[in-house]
Order: structure tokens, then C-alpha cells, then sequence
């Protein structure tokens, strides 16, 4: 139980998606205008991490990894199937996002098209596979690890576009300099809260 | 002072638009406004009119933080004339002027360095210059080590006006503290110069230290487990720390003030030590190594818990705006800084990276809360209807 609130806080703030592995940067920067929409995306963003990392682990430790696949039978003990994890773990990251999706077409159609292409365009977003990703390099002990490093993963990246887009609702009606207004201030703001991320590393769990 | 007047009277012609000396236009104005209270209403937005307006708020900040500053100074002495040894022959006023005479230059430094930045901007592009470096001037060199070196105080200032104020667009605008941004990037980019045992003692000259002299910071001590603090010395402000930060009688003097004009929040100050204390309380609880086991109390005056409390956190514009966010925003700087402290050894300090990571959700804190009071008034609407 420790161990996975360990692993939870860690993921959230220590080994934060945005501020210290500067992954799913696209979306971040393109969605994050109002904070209503950013919630949206950042729930969106906490299901699929938090759907996508345990599927993968079981992908990757019952079918992909060297001798994984024994439980089917012992000849297939030196079988690795390590090199098709990308497509594998895309494959389920895309179907996970199409999932999400129609729902939100269903039952949040103004989210829907607040959202516009960046909704479909989670399956690119690189925090997701880097979730995958780091679930493997990370070789956790069992799938309860992996869904809770998948949630906190996706709570992380939420709590920053979250925080990102009421600063930028804030300096909305600010007097920024010309040549900054949009995006430039926007990289400027990021720089700086990831300054404030800091904080939190070197922390050991 | 109507000599001063007249003058600024008489300059003026000369200094309009078309004139010859319209490029001072925005020094004119801000020496103008600061020596005296104008008579011209606001030219946009709101037209309510007080004489306390944002120069004369500054200046009560700046006053609030002298007893701090002046205590600093005494210490500096203190500090070099204790790893001499030589406490019981140099009398009060020689520690005193070694202290001010060491702290001058860096305040030089800074409001040079930092007003020249606000000078050239406001004649770009335009507006007045702005009152906010009044206060972050002297606000930088209170938060740094004594023998940080004069070009990186010059470059930290230069960073915190344009990357942490003027791309915002000057005072009122700003996100985080310009003041603690200055900090952190010092920090990270010189960490030797900035953390260890040896940068909190103006040690210039001194070929050896007396005997039992380590110069390493209460918290240092605390993080190898060494908890015999010396509780008086440390409230009054007798030990190893920044220039500003270790008095925290003085500290106390200046919130008094502060409060008293009502210029500091005294909400975020008190939900600030509040949560400061909860953490203090929980980890004394848990206990599971002697930094844990510190009096929870004791937290409050060491290091720059009571100077971020009361001069940085309080920071009207990167605080959170709303009266239940302040709370909420005050708690969470305390815990937060009493965590980094105890649980990170990265860091001995966390009030800096606290106080900055709460400015950064506080645009979110205070948008909940408006959104809560929205909602709430919409439902009164309409079960009133």
C-alpha cells in the first residue's frame, strides 16, 4: 500500500509528464486557453494513461517480453517479441483514445467540439506512449503498480494544464509585449512553473 | 521641497511630446510621482482616487522591511567577527558598519541594475515606469547569501525584471515574485554560490576559522540530524542565513506594520504559519529521523519561513486574489515548505520553491473559487424566480 502511494505522489509531482520529462508538450500549449476545455483534455488525458499503462503491462509481460509467453507453452520460452512493443502499445492507445472519443461526442458534444482535432489527436500525444514507455523501462512488480503509475501519470499532466490555462486566462488582460502575445509567453510561463517544479525533485520516495 | 516642486513644475514643458527632451519623459514622470502625490485622476479603468496609491503602498513595504534589513546588517558583523573570534573585543558599531558597508553594494547593485531595466522599458514602450521594483529591489539582495558576487546578483536582477515581470507586462501583471524568481534562478544556475556551509559568512580576510566555527545554517545542522538549536539566537536573528531572513523578531516588526497599515494579508500570513505548523505537528507524528523529531515550532524561526511568510507570500499580485483562495493558498505555502525541507535533501530551503509553485496555482485556486461563487448565486437566482 505504501509502496503505491509512493509510486502515485512520485509520478504526479516528482517525475511530473510535463515539467520534468516535457512530454505531451503539443496539446499542452494548443489547448490550454480556457480552463474549462484543459479540464476536459486533462480528464480525457488521466482515463487513457490510466487505462492505456495496465493493458500495456499485461501486453508486455504475457505476450511481448523475452519468455513471456510460456504460460501458452514452455517451447516458446526464448521467444522475444520485445521489438513489436511500439506498434503494439499504439494499437491500444489508439483504440483507447477512439473509445473515448465517441463518448465524449455522446454525452459532451460542446466539449467535443471545444476540443476540435487535439481530441483524436491524444493518441499521438507523447505523455501517453512515454507512460507506456516508462512502464516498461520501470519494470514494475504487478499490475496494480503499473495502473497507479498510469493515474498518477495522468493526474500530473492534468494538475499542469490545468494550472497553465487560468494563468493564461489571467494574463489574458495582461500588457504583454507584442511579439510575445500567444505562444511566445506561453513557453515563457512553462519555463517558469517548471522553475517552480523544482521544488520536488531529488525528493526520494 | 517646493524648490523640488517648482523644479519638476518648470521641467515639464520640456519633457512633452514634441519637445527636445521627450526621451526622458518616463524619468521625469517617475521621480515626479514618487517625490509627490499627483493631482491628476487615473486615465483609464477605474476612477477611484486615494492618496495611498501603489508608490506610497511601496514605500510602507520597503519601511516594514528596514528592522529586518538593519538586523541583517548587525548580524553580517556578527557572523564574521564570530568565525574570527573576536566577539568580545569589537564593539556594536563596528559589527554594525562592517554589515552595512557589506550589504551596500549588493542593494546598489540591485535597484541599479533593476530600475536601469524598468527605465529602458518604460521609455519603449511607452508607459510609466513602474513602482513594483521599489520593493522587489531591496527584496532581492534580503533574500541572498551575503557572498553571492556582485555580477550574479546584477544578473539574477536582470533576469527576474524581464522574464518575471516585464514580458507580463510590468508591475501588477507579473505571475510569480520577481523577487523569488531572482532566487531560483540563481539557485539552479550557481548552486555553489547559493547553498553549502561556507556562502552564508562574509569570510573575506579571514585566513582561519575560530575553533567551533562551522558557519553552516540551522537547517543544514537539522538535515545531519544536529537539533540543538540555540532558540533565542535564532529568533532574534543570530545565526547563519540570508541577509534578510534570519531575524525573525524583526520580521515580526515589519508585519506588525504591515498589518497595522494594511497593506500585508494578514490572512495568508496566519493560514501561511498555520500550515507551516500542521506539517511541523504531522511530521513530528511520524518521526522516523531525528529532523522529523525538531519541535515543530522551531521551523518557524529558522531559515526563511517567517521572511516568505510575511514579505513574499503576502505579494498582493502573485498571491491568490480571493479571500477563501488566500486561505487555501497560505496553508498549502506552510506545508509544502516544511515538507521540502524535511523530505527533500536536494533542498534545505523549501519557503522559495512553496511560495513559487503556490503562485503558479494560485490563477487556479482563484478561479475555483469564483466558479463556486458563481454557481451558488445562480442557484439563488433561481430558486428565488
Amino acid at each position: 500500500m505504501e509502496n503505491l502511494i509512493n509510486i502515485f505522489i512520485k509520478s504526479i509531482f516528482i517525475e511530473n509528464m510535463v515539467f520534468a520529462y516535457f512530454l505531451g508538450m503539443c496539446s499542452y500549449l494548443a489547448v490550454s486557453k480556457s480552463v474549462k476545455t484543459a479540464t476536459g483534455l486533462g480528464l480525457a488525458v488521466i482515463f487513457v494513461l490510466g487505462i492505456t499503462v495496465p493493458v500495456d503491462y499485461l501486453l508486455e509481460n504475457y505476450v511481448l517480453k523475452e519468455g513471456a509467453l510460456t504460460w501458452l507453452s514452455p517451447t516458446f520460452g526464448n521467444v522475444d517479441l520485445s521489438f513489436l512493443s511500439f506498434i503494439m502499445f499504439i494499437a491500444v492507445i489508439a483504440s483507447m483514445v477512439q473509445l473515448v472519443e465517441m463518448v465524449v461526442e455522446k454525452f459532451a458534444p460542446v466539449l467535443y467540439t471545444q476540443l476540435g482535432i487535439f481530441l483524436p489527436l491524444i493518441a499521438v500525444n507523447c505523455a501517453i506512449l512515454g507512460g507506456s514507455l516508462f512502464m516498461q523501462q520501470k519494470a514494475f512488480l504487478n499490475i496494480g503498480e503499473a495502473s497507479v503509475y498510469g493515474l498518477g501519470s495522468g493526474v500530473g499532466w492534468f494538475l499542469a494544464i490545468v494550472g497553465i490555462a487560468a494563468i493564461r486566462e489571467k494574463i489574458e488582460y495582461s500588457h504583454v509585449p507584442g511579439p510575445l502575445k500567444g505562444l511566445g509567453i506561453t513557453f515563457i510561463v512553462t519555463g517558469l512553473m517548471g522553475l517552480a517544479f523544482m521544488g520536488f525533485m531529488g525528493i526520494k520516495l | 521641497m517646493k524648490a523640488l516642486k517648482n523644479f519638476f513644475e518648470k521641467t515639464k514643458p520640456y519633457v512633452q511630446k514634441g519637445a527636445k527632451y521627450h526621451w526622458l519623459h518616463s524619468t521625469h514622470d517617475a521621480f515626479f510621482t514618487l517625490a509627490f502625490v499627483q493631482k491628476d485622476t487615473s486615465k483609464s479603468g477605474t476612477h477611484i482616487h486615494d492618496y495611498i496609491d501603489l508608490k506610497r503602498t511601496m514605500g510602507i513595504v520597503v519601511f516594514a522591511l528596514v528592522p529586518a534589513l538593519l538586523m541583517g546588517m548587525y548580524n553580517i558583523g556578527y557572523q564574521h567577527f564570530g568565525a574570527l573570534g573576536q566577539l568580545e573585543t569589537a564593539a556594536f558599531f563596528d559589527l554594525f558598519l562592517f554589515g552595512f558597508l557589506k550589504v551596500l553594494p549588493v542593494i546598489l547593485v540591485s535597484y541599479i541594475v533593476g530600475l536601469g531595466i524598468e527605465f529602458i522599458f518604460a521609455q519603449f514602450r511607452g508607459h510609466e515606469v513602474n513602482e513594483g521594483f521599489l520593493v522587489s529591489g531591496i527584496l532581492i539582495p534580503m533574500v541572498m547569501p551575503i557572498n553571492t558576487p556582485l555580477w550574479m546578483i546584477g544578473v539574477a536582477t536582470a533576469f527576474a525584471v524581464v522574464f518575471g515581470k516585464e514580458v507580463f507586462g510590468g508591475t501588477g501583471m507579473n505571475i510569480w515574485n520577481p523577487a523569488l524568481v531572482a532566487r531560483a534562478f540563481l539557485f539552479f544556475a550557481y548552486p555553489a554560490q547559493m547553498s553549502g556551509d561556507s556562502v552564508w559568512i562574509s569570510a573575506s580576510g579571514i585566513e582561519k576559522m575560530a575553533d567551533g566555527f562551522t558557519g553552516a545554517t540551522p537547517m543544514a545542522q537539522a538535515v545531519l540530524g544536529e537539533t540543538n538549536l540555540n532558540v533565542w539566537d535564532a529568533f532574534v536573528g543570530l545565526i547563519p542565513g540570508s541577509i534578510g531572513e534570519t531575524s525573525t523578531l524583526a520580521i515580526l516588526i515589519g508585519a506588525a506594520i504591515l498589518i497595522i497599515t494594511g497593506i500585508g494579508n494578514w490572512k495568508i500570513m496566519l493560514s501561511t504559519v498555520l500550515g507551516g505548523l500542521f506539517m511541523g505537528i504531522l511530521l513530528n507524528i511520524f518521526a522516523v529521523n531525528a529532523y522529523m523529531e525538531m519541535p515543530f515550532w522551531e521551523h518557524l524561526i529558522i531559515g526563511g519561513f517567517a521572511f516568505g511568510a510575511v514579505f513574499m507570500a503576502t505579494d498582493p499580485v502573485s498571491g491568490a486574489q480571493t479571500d477563501k483562495g488566500k486561505w487555501i493558498y497560505g496553508f498549502l505555502i506552510g506545508v509544502l515548505a516544511i515538507l521540502i525541507r524535511v523530505v527533500n535533501p536536494a533542498y534545505p530551503e523549501g519557503m522559495m520553491l512553496a511560495i513559487l509553485l503556490m503562485n503558479t496555482f494560485a490563477p487556479l485556486i482563484d478561479h475555483y473559487i469564483i466558479q463556486g461563487n458563481i454557481k451558488r448565486r445562480l442557484k439563488r437566482v433561481q430558486q428565488s424566480a
